[in-house]
């Protein structure tokens, strides 16, 4: 059974970074009919397994059960998106205040290039654009969270108009159908929801955006992003394919010239955050072999992609791609759990579970013609944005810049 | 008001419970002593295929640690027939996803593709098995490869506390001591020579099993399996017993500095039990209220009641050996010391009184109700199989397992916290800023303190 609803950390106000993910901690905190951490108590006792998590443009719950258990997950999904704050005190929220604070100490602060995930898309996108600021938050606009932010965004947010409700399994449709109704049928649309602002960006960058970052990290990395065609676009298939060419697995362009023939590379790889508003980013992420500078490594990197552009992908590496992508898909289908999100997913952004149904077949219906022009338009210097990891002890005077600028705030 | 009875009450109540199998797998074994382990399951047009080795870390030669796992990620880098970028690109071209390991115990090599391409994937399979080059430049790259890990593990506190907490743990002799994939020192010393002895030694059919999980049948994968494997000759290798004894008896505090830390990353443990042990259940169970789940004491004092953490949890590391049992978390640095008293009162809690009925049903019924949700991929099923084979479980193994898992009581859980819980002899690791928690711990009384640095050099 998974829950989505139709917010995340894009929808959050000034002075309110983190809020959305620190909303979602708040919601295994109890409601009316239920006390704190029972919800995960309640799931765990009917031999489930559960969780939540918070994205830039949504947020998702999600138990998975024995199927004779599956009223108990709706009840629970029910009371809470329609009994939320009664059980909200000022102390559970100072306890997942600190909870959250910890949780960015572990997965940012505490950890080597754990701040990629704030300053890539603080350099991908413009100021005032809503994918632009920290979705963990920072620690004054954490602290800054009230109660009333809390009232106020559930208002906002948690009503059934901006959720989608999938499920998965071994379930009666008509008994399945029938349960939906009796504990979602009496909760009243909000309809309050606030449009986004305008989201739509230029295809490009328009120029090669660069920041360079002194950390405790051992060995330089590079992280180096392209604005493409917002997922589930037309566009969308060609630059996930492109992604996958140059960064999915070993036979992968990046993994085997930087790290199997030319030694530049320790690791390398390519991903598509898979944004559905405004504009999405491909990603290739590469780290350093011991030796290789920082310079060095994002120049052979930059190099690889010149060659990309300037000689195209060929046949054979797109139907590789194709391949890997195809069995990945089966292979995540024998989860109900997956196939729950991905229905969730579809039907959210897209307004159609049914696309479910038709992904591997828009995978291999793109070309190497599509993937070609996707490289042509979209991998060259003009639309390039460079974060730069260098171990603190040899970043050179010049290259401390940005970094060292943010480090004094 | 409604009293919290009535409320209970109020609540949706299970239908009837629906029939769970574990799937139906065959055992067969070939002339040549290599066994085969088949469970069809059709669902999806996949197969996994997972190739068992008796060639884990335990196996490494003494001074010469990560000679196990570098030959098993050798496997994919090339054969006799195709060069490593050759045999990458007609794997992936087939849309195999292909992975070689080898942790503690066995050494394996797992591969995911559609049922139709199994055939011309299984020989790709085949030819990595019994025809590994084991090229002198690959060998050079991946040995690299793993020297920059290492030089990485030194700035990343969550896999330096985990890597450090086996070298304080356990006896300096012992393999467990030091890092599963080898540190610099032994990793330098490894020439291909060491790889391609070590090869035919332990890669032999007499100790290995291949699984086939998915979309086939147990005739259509043997004869696969046969055309490919049938003619590998060799006998079998002497199973290696690695020395699990502990360092000391004795409480002790081992600090990893790590300047300016936000964060502690914490280990506290001792040296476990061994995975084929006759209370292996009771301790599960015991496990999973003590810090196994969500809602075990430990995760519940810590992050919820005290905000310390975002979470923290307990496991023993299941090996054919003792392995460790482990507390691990990550907490603010300056409640490092309060944390630590939390964990230990929930260690002594655990063995000073029995466990509630309510919390006793709440671990054997969720053990017992996510059983078959472990089990919904052929990557998780073949998995599964080879543990069954690994540690040589009875064969109804999975079919008795949440009779086994419920029949557990709150009697037997006090038992075995009272056996296999040691709170005297506790180690405890952080990889910290010294200069931040040195003071409050040395308060704690604990144990002796040294501190340490990244590369495990005593500093003070």
């Amino acid at each position: 059974m998974n829950l989505w609803y139709h917010v995340g950390s894009a929808n959050e106000r000034p002075g309110r970074t983190g809020f959305a993910h620190l909303f979602e901690h708040m919601l295994f905190q109890g409601s009316a009919d239920v006390e704190a951490n029972e919800h995960f108590e309640l799931i765990q006792r009917a031999g489930g397994t559960l969780n939540g998590s918070t994205w830039l443009e949504r947020t998702n719950y999600y138990e998975t059960l024995p199927a004779n258990q599956l009223e108990l997950a709706l009840w629970l999904e029910a009371n809470r998106m329609g009994k939320l704050l009664p059980a909200m005190t000022q102390q559970k929220l100072d306890t997942q205040r600190d909870v959250v604070m910890n949780e960015r100490r572990w997965t940012m602060d505490n950890q080597p290039y754990g701040s990629w995930m704030e300053k890539l898309p603080a350099l991908c996108f413009p100021p005032e654009h809503p994918f632009h600021h920290s979705l963990i938050g920072s620690m004054e606009d954490l602290a800054a969270a009230s109660l009333e932010d809390v009232a106020q965004f559930f208002a906002t947010f948690y009503s059934p108009d901006n959720a989608v409700l999938s499920i998965a399994g071994d379930f009666d449709r008509r008994e399945a159908l029938e349960l939906v109704q009796k504990h979602f049928g009496p909760i009243p649309a909000a309809n309050r929801k606030p449009p986004l602002p305008d989201m739509a960006l230029p295809p490009v960058f328009g120029q090669w955006k660069r920041e360079v970052v002194p950390d405790d990290v051992m060995l330089p990395r590079l992280f180096l992003a392209f604005r493409s065609p917002v997922f589930g676009s037309d566009g969308y298939y060609a630059a996930s394919v492109c992604g996958a060419v140059l960064g999915l697995r070993n036979a992968s362009r990046l993994r085997r010239r930087l790290v199997r023939e030319r030694q530049i590379a320790a690791e390398a790889g390519a991903f598509t955050y898979d944004l559905a508003k405004g504009a999405d980013l491909l990603v290739a992420d590469v780290t350093a072999r011991p030796g290789v500078a920082a310079e060095q490594l994002e120049q052979e990197t930059a190099y690889e992609i010149d060659l990309v552009v300037r000689d195209g992908i060929e046949a054979a590496e797109v139907e590789r791609a194709v391949a890997l992508i195809q069995t990945m898909f089966v292979t995540a289908m024998q989860s109900a759990a997956e196939r729950a999100d991905r229905l969730s997913m579809y039907a959210t952004y897209f307004g159609d579970p049914h696309r479910v149904n038709d992904e591997v077949d828009r995978y291999r219906a793109v070309t190497l013609d599509q993937v070609n022009a996707f490289v042509r338009e979209r991998l060259g210097e003009s639309n390039r944005a460079s974060l730069l990891y260098v171990p603190r002890d040899q970043a050179p005077g010049e290259l401390v810049g940005a970094g060292a600028a943010a480090e004094a705030e | 008001m409604t009293t919290a009875a009535e409320r209970r009450a109020a609540r949706p109540q299970p239908g009837q419970r629906r029939d769970y199998h574990f799937p139906a797998f065959e055992r067969r074994r070939l002339e040549n002593g290599l066994e085969l382990i088949v469970s069809p399951v059709h669902k999806l047009p996949l197969a996994t295929v997972a190739a068992v080795f008796d060639a884990g870390a335990v196996c490494d030669p003494v001074g010469r640690e990560g000679t196990a796992q570098l030959v098993a990620k050798l496997l994919l880098e090339g054969t006799e027939q195709n060069d490593g970028a050759e045999l990458t690109e007609r794997f992936e071209r087939l849309g195999a996803s292909v992975d070689a390991h080898a942790d503690w115990d066995a050494a394996g090599v797992t591969m995911t593709v559609l049922a139709e391409h199994l055939p011309e994937a299984f020989s790709l399979l085949g030819e990595v098995i019994l025809t590994p080059a084991f090229r002198q430049r690959e060998f050079e790259r991946l040995k690299a490869e793993r020297l920059a890990e290492l030089l990485q593990l030194r700035a990343e506190p969550r896999g330096l506390a985990d890597e450090m907490f086996g070298r304080f743990l356990y006896t300096a002799e012992s393999r467990f001591a030091r890092f599963e994939g080898g540190d610099e020192q032994t990793v330098q010393r490894i020439e291909r020579d060491h790889l391609l002895s070590f090869y035919e030694s332990r890669y032999v059919p007499g100790c290995t099993t291949i699984i086939v999980v998915g979309d086939v049948t147990p005739d259509g994968a043997e004869a696969i399996v046969r055309k490919c494997l049938g003619g590998w000759h060799g006998g079998a290798a002497k199973r290696v017993v690695a020395d699990d004894h502990p360092a000391r008896l004795e409480r002790a505090v081992h600090l990893v500095a790590k300047a300016d830390a936000p964060q502690s990353e914490l280990r506290i443990g001792h040296v476990g039990i061994p995975r084929n042990h006759p209370d292996f259940f009771p301790v599960n169970v015991m496990n999973a209220v003590l810090g196994g789940l969500f809602n075990s004491r430990i995760n519940l004092n810590l992050r919820e009641a005290h905000g310390y953490t975002y979470g923290a949890f307990s496991a023993f590391d299941w090996r054919r050996e003792a392995g460790p049992f482990l507390v691990h978390t990550a907490v603010r640095s300056d409640v490092t010391d309060a944390a630590a008293r939390e964990i230990i009162g929930e260690i002594d809690r655990m063995r000073a009184e029995a466990i509630s009925a309510e919390e006793l049903s709440l671990a054997t019924s969720y053990l017992d109700g996510v059983f078959p949700i472990r089990f919904e991929s052929t990557a998780a099923i073949a998995a599964a199989l080879s543990v069954l084979s690994l540690f040589g479980l009875p064969e109804d193994y999975y079919d008795t397992y949440r009779a086994r898992v419920t029949a557990v009581s709150a009697d037997q859980v006090l038992e075995a916290a009272q056996r296999y819980l040691h709170p005297e002899s506790l180690q405890m690791v952080a990889v910290c800023d010294p200069t931040a928690v040195r003071g409050p711990l040395d308060a704690m009384h604990f144990g002796p303190l040294n501190v340490y640095d990244v590369t495990g050099q005593r500093i003070a």
